[in-house]
């Protein structure tokens, strides 16, 4: 059946010169998106080429139903316009969610395709098959777990038990055993569903043990599973515009997976079987009290008036407190007051890539205010005040000092060498990752216990009601 | 080997290069961005979800392809989406406006 009329070699042609101005589409998109200036375009492009791809799908001259299609295009739209909508701070969930869905219609498209060829298929397609549904499955139930620690609804702690890389590594071994078996034997009774439930199972055992502060690399891990995914799809349904995306997709992910396991100076087999921040038995606990310098939101803000320049470094504390609108009001009160302000951005701040850019775009704070970690550290000698804002581990100093620290070695935003150094923290307790911080003892160091928001909020009342 | 094996592996690997030099490019400033971007071009896989619910097959491809079509789908819609909103938030400080 054929929709249009016209015979089966044109609507081929028709739907190939379409798919190949889609990949065209699709790389102009990601070569705008690499400046603010021409980002937009790029989604523009991107736009097109998908819409273009997805029209000409339709004249597909095998399509011999539409209605669950149009359905199904209907239940996307209203379950995908609700997460594009979602707020800056949902983000990072909103992207696992997205890396799941992704995922999940990769492996259902070969296990679909599994069954429908099942009694012709050679032992190289049926490679190709499995390590596409293993890997589909395995990044479906990974982000959406990622996804239930972002939104808090799974603890964010690396859940850890003993021998536990010996089990999933099992596991893992298991996936592929059933896969072996399937390519002597396609038809094996039962051992496919076995490896697809296997598969979901690794999934769920590889992200569990993997802690909140290591979620930047493991978002961008899986959103390259995601790609590779839909890679080989494209192999196993000989379809070049998604060998194209996906290896774009892929290898998007992987860059970023890299850059942050550069921030962090650790490795990918680390990050994802290391259970960072499991157990910091903390030698330094029974050493006696150590004296921290406090100050009030009035005491702070006379200090940040006087200076010249402020470099403010936010971390995942601002995003929790909800506290960058807040943090944009003293941006703006204190540069009327001729007070130079940058924000340091560390790579890893947050809990993904590029989270803390977001937020403050949110809060309408220009962009040409946010230096990145190096430019950060070469202005910070000149730095009257560095004022942190729920950021812990990516301005500890032990980075640098402590061999015995695990966070040895990590790049950080070196704010100790700055004049005065002012911490907005709710409390002594160790940050997300456990690791004590001597930043909070030095003597230039002045503690501002309390919320984000209501801290950097008194200071803001301080500034414009004293100011006048 | 299946048809098409060689010249789609030539493919993977000039696209995975092209990749890597495109991405390498892009301002750390819009990483965020870039993820909701990429999930939402990788979502072309709803090409493949069309056919496979659409053309003649069994009520088990029916259902994981309809399944496939509104998971891509929505990455598709909901990824252009935020990635547009994210990007409109992106401003330079005041007079100098580009």
């Amino acid at each position: 059946m054929n929709i249009t009329g016209m015979d089966l070699t044109t609507v081929q042609y028709l739907t190939d010169f379409s798919y190949i101005i889609a990949i065209a589409c699709f790389i102009l998109s990601l070569k705008w998106l690499s400046t603010p200036a021409t980002a937009r375009r790029g989604v523009l492009v991107g736009e097109i080429g998908a819409g273009l791809a997805v029209l000409t799908t339709f004249f597909n001259p095998e399509l011999v139903q539409f209605q669950w299609i149009l359905i199904a295009l209907l239940v996307g739209a209203i379950v995908g316009i609700p997460l594009g909508l979602v707020q800056m701070k949902a983000v990072p969930q909103r992207t696992a969610m997205s890396h799941a869905f992704g995922a999940l219609a990769a492996a259902l498209i070969g296990i679909s395709e599994y069954y429908l060829h099942v009694h012709d298929l050679t032992k190289f397609q049926m490679v190709e098959i499995s390590m596409e549904v293993i890997i589909g499955c395995l990044s479906f139930t990974g982000s959406l777990i990622a996804a239930g620690k972002l939104q808090e609804w799974l603890p964010q702690r690396p859940i850890v038990y003993k021998g536990q890389n010996f089990v999933s590594f099992s596991v893992l071994g298991a996936a592929v055993l059933a896969a072996l078996i399937l390519i002597f034997n396609p038809t094996a009774p039962f051992v496919f569903p076995a490896m697809v439930v296997i598969s979901l199972l690794f999934g769920v055992m590889l992200v569990t043990p993997i802690g909140g502060a290591d979620m930047p690399t493991v978002i961008a891990l899986l959103n390259s599973y995601v790609g590779l995914t839909a890679a080989l799809l494209g192999f196993v349904l000989n379809s070049k515009v998604l060998v194209v995306a996906g290896a774009l997709d892929g290898s998007s992910g992987f860059i970023l997976a890299v850059v942050m396991c550069k921030a962090m100076n650790r490795s990918f087999t680390n990050v994802l079987f290391g259970a960072f921040g499991q157990l910091q038995v903390s030698a330094k606990a029974a050493e006696e009290e150590r004296t921290v310098h406090t100050a009030t939101p009035e005491e702070a803000a006379a200090i940040l008036a006087s200076a010249n320049t402020v470099l403010i470094v936010p971390g995942y504390g601002m995003a929790v407190a909800q506290a960058q609108h807040k943090v944009r009001e003293l941006l703006d009160v204190l540069g009327k007051k001729g007070v130079d302000v940058k924000f340091g951005i560390h790579p890893v701040a947050g809990r993904m890539p590029g989270h803390m850019n977001v937020l403050l775009a949110e809060a309408d704070v220009p962009y040409d205010k946010l230096v990145e970690m190096d430019a950060a550290n070469s202005e910070m000698p000149q730095t009257d005040v560095a004022l942190i804002i729920g950021a812990n581990d990516v301005t500890n100093p032990a980075a640098k000092t402590d061999q015995s620290s695990p966070i040895y070695g990590m790049p950080i935003i070196e704010v100790d060498r700055a004049r005065t150094v002012m911490v907005i923290k709710r409390s002594l307790n160790p940050g997300f990752a456990g690791i004590d911080n001597p930043l909070y003892y030095i003597d230039k160091t002045m503690m501002l216990f309390g919320d984000a928001k209501a801290f950097v909020s008194g200071i803001v009342k301080e500034l414009t009601g004293g100011g006048e | 080997m299946p048809e098409g094996f060689v010249s789609n592996l030539y493919v993977f690997l000039l696209a995975g290069f092209l990749g890597f030099e495109l991405i390498r490019r892009v301002s750390p400033l819009l990483h965020t961005p870039l993820m909701a971007l990429t999930n939402a071009l990788d979502a072309i896989v709803v090409v493949a979800a069309i056919i496979i619910a659409g053309r003649r097959g069994t009520v088990l491809s029916y259902t994981l392809g309809a399944i496939a079509v509104a998971a891509a789908f929505s990455n598709m819609v909901g990824g252009f989406l935020i990635t547009d909103r994210m990007l409109r938030m992106f401003k330079l400080s005041g007079r100098k406006k580009p």
